[in-house]
């Protein structure tokens, strides 16, 4: 019962947040506040695990291939394949849950608890829009971080199959532009524009929803952190389902 | 002016308010006060619209709000100054962003025309060097003054604070009370407090409201207050050696 309440009061929330804009002065300062928050904020972090997760498959990859008969170069089509259908897209949205989700909960949540969101009522402020919209539309530019996170990804394999001796840069090379199919791509984009929308909505439920002190604003955090894990699994597998298959 | 006829609130089956009536008056300081537990946050906040009641009206000026379009009510709301019990001050802005907020958010001033105003409040809280700091940086007094600031910038109707004097040492209360008192009296503010200051009660007091369990069990001023026989009202505010002897000197001195 209460899931199903929770469930009803996150859509309300989503209704509320497009309802009654605040000034567009004010939300251009918070838009701009909360893309350097969110988005630049999150690029050293994303561009190092990409890096280093994009070698760690490529030299897993290049391991468990031992048949002489299997040509060098599947070793890049295989990390391009793995970094641009789910390793970017999707387990970059669960890190960046952990990061920005965290970061919007127990904001958001602190805001709630000394009373911040209570000034904004009283003044007759819209505090769904004026706090939740800015991060929605901030994340907009989250496919931005998954192509650095595509990239960095590719390149940390290349970093790893060349300098560990497991192909050729040549052979990697052809790998990686082997049966190149933009709609992945694309794919893996309209997927993230779907995780960005979880990764705005429900830390932000969580925070806003939130009662009691500062020990429940970290409860919140790891509850949001869950919530939306599970939400991104479970979409990308109905994605996933409906896209390419 | 606000008029409060007949307010009824619950949670769940526990009725919180049970039918309060009173008036709070413009240009008084009107304190609303009571034990722990006895419904003054909750009436507060219905005041402030932060809570929806099951039976009753508020008045603000004679307009009912409960009957008022989104649009009345956010014109309403952007007349209330608000002071809350934790200064609710936004962390992530200086002083002088967080007083020029309403500003921005209600106003079409230019930046200069706002900067004026911010520098304009903030000397009348004594607090004109401060407007770089932010909130963290600042003591309890100060957040205290910020939040007044704030809350009297876009020149409001209607003052509510909630325990303005909460965690603020004697001295630095009584300098909150009277610029509480002076800026309502300048301005012609209907101001509410919720208090259990009892020097608070005894200041600035012009009407007081006094809840118990739910229900308005007196209503009377500072001056009134002392001469009461009402046990209940008694019992609270002269809880203390110090108050029952400072009543005690008063009833003698006025015999």
């Amino acid at each position: 019962m209460t899931y199903l309440h929770n469930i009803g009061a996150y859509f309300l929330m989503i209704k509320e947040m497009f309802r009654k804009p605040t000034k567009w002065t004010v939300m251009k300062q918070l838009i701009l506040k909360d893309i350097d928050d969110l988005i630049i904020g999150s690029l050293g972090i994303v561009a190092f695990i990409s890096f280093f997760v994009g070698g760690v498959v490529t030299i897993q990859t290049a391991l468990n291939i031992d048949n002489p008969l299997i040509p060098k170069y599947l070793v890049g089509f295989a990390t391009r394949q793995s970094i641009i259908l789910e390793f970017a897209p999707t387990f970059m949205s669960i890190i960046m849950a952990g990061k920005v989700g965290s970061f919007i909960t127990s904001s958001i949540g602190t805001m709630r608890v000394t009373e911040q969101i209570d000034a904004l009522e009283v003044m007759g402020i819209n505090s769904l829009n004026y706090l939740v919209f800015p991060k929605f539309i901030s994340l907009l530019l989250y496919p931005f971080i998954i192509s650095i996170a595509m990239f960095l990804g590719i390149l940390g394999g290349m970093a790893a199959c060349v300098y560990g001796g497991f192909s050729t840069l040549e052979d990697y090379n052809v790998g990686i532009q082997t049966d190149f199919e933009t709609f992945h791509v694309t794919y893996a984009f309209i997927k993230t524009f779907v995780f960005a929308f979880v990764l705005a909505t429900i830390p932000s439920f969580h925070g806003f929803y939130m009662k009691g002190g500062a020990l429940e604003v970290g409860k919140a955090s790891t509850t949001s952190f869950v919530w939306t894990s599970v939400v991104i699994i479970v979409l990308n597998y109905f994605l996933t389902q409906m896209l390419l298959s | 002016m606000i008029e409060v006829n007949n307010l009824h609130k619950s949670f769940g089956d526990v009725e919180v308010l049970k039918g309060i009536s009173t008036t709070f008056e413009k240009g008084k300081t009107n304190l609303i006060i009571g034990q722990s537990g006895s419904g003054k946050t909750v009436f507060l906040k219905c005041l402030l619209g932060l809570f929806d009641y099951e039976e009753g009206t508020i008045a603000y000026d004679g307009k009912i709000f409960s009957l008022l379009s989104e649009d009345e009510k956010r014109n309403i709301r952007a007349e209330i100054g608000m002071v809350f019990q934790g200064s609710a001050l936004f962390d992530s802005m200086t002083i002088a962003e967080n007083v020029m907020f309403p500003l921005q958010m209600f106003t079409k001033q230019s930046k200069s025309e706002m900067e004026d105003r911010v520098d304009f409040v903030l000397k009348r809280v004594n607090l004109d060097d401060a407007h770089k700091k932010m909130p963290s940086e600042a003591s309890g007094g100060m957040q205290k003054r910020v939040a007044i600031a704030r809350a009297i910038v876009n020149k409001p109707k209607y003052l509510f604070c909630d325990e303005p004097n909460s965690g603020l040492d004697p001295k630095t209360a009584i300098v909150i009370d009277n610029l509480i008192q002076e800026i309502t009296d300048e301005y012609q503010i209907t101001t509410v407090i919720n208090s259990h200051d009892m020097n608070s009660v005894m200041e600035i007091g012009e009407k007081i409201v006094f809840l118990r369990n739910g229900l308005k069990a007196w209503e009377g001023s500072n001056k009134t207050i002392f001469k009461t026989d009402n046990e209940v009202v008694t019992d609270f505010v002269y809880s203390s050696n110090l108050f029952k002897k400072v009543r005690k000197m008063y009833l003698e001195e006025n015999e």
